[in-house]
């Protein structure tokens, strides 16, 4: 047999979707720079504020609304309190990293389950869940989060506990609409006659056919989620001096373009290339996923 | 009919209840499959011909349970597939597997070609050790004339005679008694045609299987089946061994699509004589009164449109539904 001769060269071990997908998100350049970058900025938001010139609470009057100076220390400037901006822009990286990734997982993985279960089961199934997640929608955002510390007392938890609730509310719409287009196929009834149980059909033909929308929808999660946080912060409902994030060292810069732009560009560097890393990412992650595209 | 049936249908219709187009328009019913019966012995081949729209699809999801239907019985192996819960009948579909028209569609894009032929074992046999897997996934393409060597393909990459063979290996993994093909053919190329339908013919000889088969190509079916039912707007017309049925049709809609079979010789072709019917299939929604062919029958008499004809012996093994099959 043919087997017999081409033993040895090419193993007839069987390979899966994500074994593929990591093989090809690793040829992919673009996604590869993107994870590099995310992961420097992630490392230096964890480790920097240790590695800091100045702690990021310490106040210097003498050195308000200061240009960057290495001489002193201060790489960045400091803000319009004389504290280092260096330190506080790696300190805010993980609280708005952590919010945006933690936030998005969340929606991700509640999204897609409800979803899924919604579009595949339909019927009655769909209506209730459907409902349910149209009522979170008319619930509003402010009042819920207002709610929360009133009875919870403020606390960060509670920010990712509330940003998660919210944001899976679309990628769950999003995926049950992938659902109700991916039952008709015949590939979906191919597996019922096959004798699949419907866990297993969503789990291996409907989540990963959806994933290219959910991606991309959590690429954009991300941004909305950090953005959020700082609203909430403006309104005293989220983090709290001396603590920081990107969104409110860039609300607080962006007050100080004159005289100070370096307050709105070093956060809002870190936060864009964030960003762009993350659509990379993204990007990759979705071709990475579909066998057709390549 | 026969002592060693495995599949029995009995008066079997299947019904959609569409919804009205205006808000206080009349819910209106559409009967897809209106009491067709039949039986299936083991390792015996059931074609199923009719014109597009007359429900053979409709007949084979029903029967499989992947539609429900509205009324009658299907009896498998002794239970009523009907009467089980989901589990039940899960565990039956081991033995009874369905291949598509459209080959391409029926994969899923995004698992390797080992993995969908695997699913159906996956299913039913998870303890299989990795090796033990492998070497059925490798049968099975072997099986179907696949090399085993494209498992970690992609069903974009095959050509759809290839994509078809990847249901067929899918379907056959699992050994089972009965494959229902739906139009397995319809989409191919006519020289892919025969290879598989070669191939259906060698995999139930080799395996005992019994196949429904359904076609809209008289000539494919007739060349693979044993008996052939034809189908008329959900009912049955004919119901006769393969070879009684193209030598002496009794229904006149049978002897229509009969004539309409094109021969491969000019000179036999155009001396044929024609025998064209006129009008177009009625609507499903609005069948005719009595017999739902009479709007297009060379034959139609007023009892015709009284009274629907019962579905009556014809001789051994064959049924017609026709008042005037005597004739």
């Amino acid at each position: 047999m043919v087997d017999a001769v081409l033993d040895g060269i090419q193993p007839l071990a069987g390979r899966g979707l994500w074994a593929d997908a990591w093989r090809r998100l690793r040829a992919n350049r673009a996604a590869v720079i993107g994870a590099i970058v995310l992961g420097v900025i992630a490392l230096a938001a964890v480790a920097g504020p240790m590695l800091a010139p100045h702690p990021i609470d310490a106040i210097y009057w003498d050195r308000v609304t200061m240009a960057p100076d290495f001489a002193l220390g201060h790489y960045f400037g400091t803000d319009t309190n004389g504290r280092d901006l260096f330190a506080r822009t790696l300190y805010a990286g993980r609280i708005s990293l952590a919010l945006g990734l933690a936030a998005t997982l969340v929606s991700v993985a509640i999204g897609v389950v409800w979803g899924a279960v919604a579009g595949y089961f339909g019927g009655r199934v769909d209506a209730v869940m459907m409902r349910a997640v149209d009522v979170l929608y008319a619930l509003p955002f402010m009042f819920f989060v207002i709610l929360l510390m009133v009875y919870f007392g403020r606390n960060p938890l509670l920010l990712f506990v509330a940003l998660g609730a919210v944001s899976w509310l679309d990628m769950a719409r999003i995926v049950r609409g992938q659902t109700l287009s991916l039952r008709r196929k015949e590939f979906i009834e191919a597996a019922t006659a096959g004798g699949i149980r419907d866990a297993v059909i969503i789990r291996r033909h409907i989540v990963p056919n959806c994933l290219g929308p959910v991606i991309i929808y959590a690429t954009l999660t991300v941004p909305n989620v950090i953005l959020l946080e700082s609203f909430l912060s403006f309104l005293g409902l989220g983090v709290q001096e001396p603590m920081t994030s990107w969104g409110v060292l860039i609300s607080e810069g962006a007050r100080q373009l004159e005289g100070g732009q370096w307050l709105l560009v070093f956060p809002a560097g870190f936060l864009a290339t964030t960003l762009f890393c993350l659509n990379f990412i993204g990007d990759g992650l979705r071709d990475a996923l579909d066998p057709k595209d390549r | 009919m026969s002592a060693a049936s495995i599949l029995s249908v009995r008066d079997l219709q299947v019904s959609f209840d569409l919804r009205p187009a205006t808000l206080f328009g009349k819910r209106r019913r559409l009967v897809a499959v209106d009491g067709v019966g039949f039986d299936l012995a083991a390792g015996e081949t059931l074609g199923i011909v009719g014109e597009s729209g007359c429900g053979k699809s409709t007949l084979a999801r029903a029967v499989l349970q992947l539609l429900p239907s509205s009324a009658g019985t299907v009896v498998w192996l002794g239970d009523d597939l009907g009467s089980l819960s989901p589990e039940e009948m899960r565990r039956r579909r081991r033995h009874m597997q369905l291949i598509f028209q459209d080959p391409l569609a029926a994969l899923d894009p995004r698992m390797t070609v080992g993995e969908i032929i695997a699913e159906p074992l996956d299913a039913f046999e998870p303890d299989l050790g990795p090796a033990v897997r492998g070497a059925r996934i490798a049968e099975s393409m072997d099986l179907v004339g696949l090399n085993p060597l494209m498992i970690n393909r992609y069903p974009h990459e095959f050509s759809g005679g290839q994509c078809q063979r990847i249901g067929i290996a899918r379907a056959m993994i699992l050994k089972p008694k009965l494959i229902v093909c739906d139009e397995p053919v319809s989409a191919l190329d006519a020289s892919i045609q025969a290879q598989i339908v070669n191939l259906l013919g060698r995999l139930q000889r080799e395996f005992g299987l019994a196949l429904i088969f359904i076609s809209h190509n008289l000539s494919v079916v007739r060349h693979i089946s044993q008996r052939i039912l034809v189908l008329y707007l959900g009912r049955l017309v004919e119901l006769a061994p393969a070879e009684d049925l193209f030598v002496a049709p009794r229904h006149p809609y049978t002897r229509a699509l009969i004539a309409a079979v094109p021969v491969p010789d000019p000179l036999i072709e155009r001396a044929k004589p024609r025998l064209v019917l006129g009008g177009d299939v009625p609507s499903p929604l609005d069948p005719p009164s009595g017999c739902a062919f009479r709007t297009r029958c060379p034959k139609a008499i007023t009892l015709c449109a009284e009274r629907r004809p019962e579905t009556t012996e014809a001789g051994p093994g064959r049924l017609v539904a026709c008042h005037r099959w005597r004739e």
